[in-house]
């Protein structure tokens, strides 16, 4: 691997996304937010979306790439407040290279107590706001000469399914599903479509969980530990590279080899 | 060039007609070479061009020469300028 001297981060970076404009969806913290500045260090220019109107400001000014992250507030199960933004960051910057299709809720419920409300609103986030992102940023990135690439969030619950999950594991592996189906219709235009699925990953969330149920499903990944929001995001600047050119409809698992 | 001349000149470029082809019966069902390739290509040309970006029903439905002044109208074009 060529290493070459990186202006923004000041050490040994490789460069991957210089030039490219990046949107990652759900940035105003956790995964997503790793996702943005690890891009941004990569090079890039990256739109930082969240539903919050101000909730990335905060970090953004403190940060030393700041000005190659751009807030961008809206709700992406607005199809109209997608369009308008799509269309200004085309705008802004000419073209939109990467997607990533970060933002996602989640309710935990066992079977017995689902709620219709909870269902509607994961699925109104995690698939039908998924769809709307790809079907409006594909058709910007239809027009560059070496289309682009998108990647969904999906989760191993998402492949494996989980106890007190169903709703959730089932948008998830919907997410998949449209990955798939996607990478087949965009790959004529360039665009490649993957899905990273992460294990149980380190957020504030987590911080609140019981440490030993926590222990107990450590106890299963083969590395020994839960992954930080920096291996998803490591995964996601594989995917979003041009290293990843020839692979698209693939679903990558980020989960330190789990055993469930 | 007026924006009614640009509009035109997308339309003479994609279906390579002569303007005065383009009137009340360029539409999707009478012109041959008017496929889903050629639809997406004035799609993507006319948003380029003003500016804009489609909603998926005026996209679907954007199926001749007058109706998509129209929708074009409804996302603040004036063809009178």
């Amino acid at each position: 691997m060529i290493y070459t001297h990186n202006k923004r981060k000041g050490n040994m970076m490789n460069n991957l996304l210089t030039g490219k404009v990046c949107i990652v969806t759900g940035s105003a913290r956790g995964i997503g937010k790793e996702i943005a500045v690890l891009f941004a260090e990569e090079g890039a220019e990256v739109v930082v979306n969240d539903a919050q109107v101000g909730s990335a400001d905060k970090w953004i000014e403190g940060h030393p790439l700041k000005k190659h992250l751009y807030p961008y507030y809206f709700d992406i199960t607005d199809p109209s407040a997608v369009r308008t933004n799509v269309m200004a960051v085309k705008n802004q910057f000419g073209h939109i290279d990467v997607l990533v299709n970060n933002a996602g809720i989640e309710f935990n419920e066992l079977i017995g107590m689902i709620s219709r409300e909870s269902m509607e609103k994961m699925f109104d986030v995690n698939v039908f706001g998924t769809v709307e992102m790809l079907q409006t940023v594909s058709r910007v990135m239809a027009r560059n000469e070496n289309g682009g690439s998108i990647i969904n969030i999906s989760s191993m619950v998402g492949v494996r399914g989980n106890r007190g999950q169903l709703v959730y594991s089932a948008t998830k592996g919907a997410v998949i599903a449209l990955t798939k189906s996607a990478a087949k219709e965009l790959a004529s235009k360039k665009i490649r479509v993957n899905s990273i699925a992460p294990g149980i990953t380190q957020t504030a969330m987590m911080e609140q969980a019981d440490i030993e149920k926590l222990q107990g499903r450590i106890n299963n990944i083969c590395m020994g530990r839960i992954a930080q929001p920096r291996d998803i995001a490591g995964g996601c600047l594989l995917l979003a590279s041009d290293y990843a050119s020839y692979i698209s409809g693939q679903v990558l698992p980020v989960d330190g080899c789990t055993i469930m | 060039m007026t924006k009614k001349e640009k509009y035109c000149g997308i339309f003479k470029e994609i279906f390579n007609v002569d303007e005065e082809a383009l009137d009340e019966n360029f539409n999707f069902k009478d012109v041959g070479n008017w496929d889903s390739l050629t639809h997406l290509s004035l799609i993507t040309a006319l948003e380029d061009e003003f500016g804009v970006m489609f909603e998926t029903d005026d996209i679907l439905y954007f199926g001749g020469f007058l109706n998509g002044m129209k929708i074009l109208g409804r996302y603040g074009v004036d063809f009178s300028e």
